[in-house]
């Protein structure tokens, strides 16, 4: 074995880490983090659980009332509600993201990944990746039992398009619970402050019913709200109606919480001790 | 193995002036280090004396608020991704992922240093060998005693073939049996070339294992030197011995004070334990002593050699307690009974 010649003298700057070697150090631990599934296979239970148990309860809860505010029955709002739990998918599992990462950081062996020279946004961005495999399950569950309660997927392509873009915008969210993991002292703190954000984020939007009889100052709120943007802009994707405004909004939401959020975590991150 | 050679004189760890305030707390409050290349540098102290704060300015996981510090010639600040590629850090808790199999740990960081795919797979199959874990490769690492995960952990640290091996109380909460098997692991690692810095509570440790330590309290340094020459400090070993007749315990203390051997001036009497303690500073006096109490007749029913405790090292040193605030335990507050 020979270790690196390097002679220190020469070598007063520090050489960045090449891309190849983040793409290697990515993959490994994207191994690490898959392995964990593997060796723990309840952790998908929320990830399979998660879509059917919503799906039923909105349906057979509320699909009957709601639905015929939308001019017909629980048929009427399957179609309404199974694109808005689309848009709440990446919600849910972003959260699980900021909670794991806490209690992963207080094991040693963040000092270890830590002491090796790899790049440590990787160890975040490996963390990520997993999380949007367990999003594209949950979303595939979600449409399956979609269908079996009656949805009709209008558009294939739209539907594809409509996952690819609640990915997105799960993922922008994710680094926003990465802030949040690395930030605060306990992963019961992240909790408590994500189920705080989410719950009125998640029912002040169009997800589970149309927002034309909310109080106008609601109304405002869901708006701006971009969780209502992305159940738009799946709805018109996979069943028909306007894609434009929605879809943008959703990017624009994304590439801003991201531009935004990643540094921060990476900094957090790398400064942690 | 291509070494880096340092103009310094072979000198792998270099501290100067390092300080780590917390708001009101010094945890390091000016360390001055030297670590020879190829030996053991053992760092000992209490609780809070700084000992991990220094291990983790070393391995870039901590900045320090000023002073400086290289390892193998690369300084923590300006070059911490060179530095981190020569060494290996074992924490005070194992830093193993516990839900991996021992042997996905190995591969995992094999790749994070770099190697190829069929390197990382040799390398994790070789340490786990050398480590006896062979049998437990696939065995999530939760499921290991802790000695097997104070193994892996040096298997870890092993990975990249690093020239500096920080050792951070390698042995904290182990059984005594364990803390030999690691102990031993560890020589076999000095033997094969790599500097360690270790640190300790336990005399006993740095004895076994360091060449040179460094005793630090509260954030300073507050001696330094080859261990033979602290231990001629702090009064080296002591032999207990006890006689199979109680009545025998002062008798046998006057047959050793009329021995005469320098070194010997302090025999001390333990009645409750119905011991006699006999500092000894060499083999020699250790051979002279058995040889007196048995030229003597007296039956012995145990002897044993005892190591100075950091207690002990700290008085001795330092005039204080070990954590204790200079000055609040006088010297004298030693429990023991006088001849």
């Amino acid at each position: 074995m020979s270790a690196i010649a390097v002679n220190p003298a020469d070598a007063s700057a520090d050489p960045r880490i090449p891309l190849r070697n983040h793409l290697r150090h990515t993959g490994a631990l994207i191994r690490r983090n898959l392995l964990w599934i593997r060796q723990d296979p309840e952790s998908m239970f929320d990830a399979i659980l998660f879509p059917v148990i919503f799906t039923l309860l909105f349906v057979y809860v509320f699909g009957g009332s709601i639905g015929q505010s939308l001019g017909g029955g629980q048929e009427a709002y399957v179609q309404y509600v199974v694109p808005g739990l689309l848009a709440m998918m990446g919600m849910n599992m972003a959260q699980g993201v900021g909670t794991g990462f806490n209690t992963d950081f207080h094991t040693g062996v963040m000092d270890r990944f830590r002491s090796l020279p790899i790049g440590r946004a990787s160890v975040l961005i490996a963390k990520i990746s997993v999380e949007m495999m367990r999003m594209l399950v949950a979303s595939a569950v979600l449409m399956v039992v979609g269908v079996l309660v009656g949805f009709h997927i209008h558009h294939w392509l739209g539907m594809f398009a409509a996952i690819g873009l609640s990915a997105v915008f799960g993922s922008a969210l994710m680094w926003v619970f990465l802030t949040l993991g690395v930030t605060m002292k306990s992963a019961q703190s992240v909790q408590a402050m994500g189920f705080l954000v989410l719950m009125p984020l998640q029912f002040g939007s169009s997800i589970f019913a149309p927002t034309q009889s909310m109080p106008g100052w609601l109304q405002n709120f869901t708006d701006y709200n971009p969780l209502s943007a992305l159940a738009d802009a799946a709805r018109g994707l996979m069943v028909g109606g306007p894609v434009a405004h929605g879809t943008l909004l959703t990017l624009a939401w994304s590439v801003g919480l991201t531009a935004v959020m990643a540094p921060i975590s990476i900094y957090k991150f790398r400064t942690k001790t | 193995m291509t070494r880096i050679d340092m103009n310094s004189g072979g000198t792998a760890v270099s501290v100067r002036g390092l300080v780590k305030h917390y708001g009101e707390t010094k945890a390091l409050d000016g360390v001055d280090l030297d670590v020879r290349e190829g030996t053991v540098m053992g760092v000992l102290g209490p609780n809070g004396a700084g000992k991990t704060t220094l291990v983790r300015i070393l391995s870039t996981l901590l900045a320090p608020t000023s002073g400086e510090a290289t390892v193998a010639g690369y300084d923590v600040l300006r070059q911490p991704r060179q530095l981190r590629r020569v060494i290996g850090l074992t924490g005070q808790y194992a830093s193993v992922d516990e839900k991996l199999p021992g042997w996905e740990n190995l591969y995992m960081i094999g790749r994070l240093l770099d190697l190829s795919r069929k390197d990382s797979r040799a390398r994790a199959d070789e340490l786990l060998e050398r480590f006896s874990l062979t049998d437990a490769a696939k065995r999530p690492a939760s499921t290991y005693s802790g000695g097997m995960r104070r193994r892996l952990d040096l298997a870890a640290s092993m990975i990249g073939h690093p020239q500096v091996l920080f050792l951070d109380e390698p042995t904290t909460g182990l059984d005594p049996r364990t803390r030999m098997e690691v102990w031993d692991e560890v020589k076999s690692m000095v033997g094969g070339g790599v500097t360690v810095l270790l640190t300790t509570q336990y005399m006993e440790e740095a004895e076994a294992l360091a060449s040179e330590l460094t005793v630090v309290d509260h954030g300073k340094v507050v001696a330094q030197g080859a261990i033979d020459e602290l231990k001629a400090r702090v009064g080296g070993r002591a032999l207990r011995i006890r006689p199979a007749d109680p009545l025998q315990l002062r008798p046998l203390a006057r047959a050793l004070d009329d021995l005469g051997i320098t070194g010997l001036a302090t025999v001390t009497v333990d009645v409750e334990s119905g011991t006699v303690l006999v500092p000894i500073l060499s083999d020699e006096q250790l051979t002279a002593v058995v040889g007196a109490v048995s030229a003597r007749g007296i039956v012995i029913a145990s002897i044993t050699t005892e190591l100075p405790s950091l207690d002990e090292v700290f008085l001795s040193l330092t005039g204080h307690r070990a954590g204790a605030p200079q000055d609040s335990v006088p010297t004298h507050d030693r429990e023991e009974v006088a001849v």
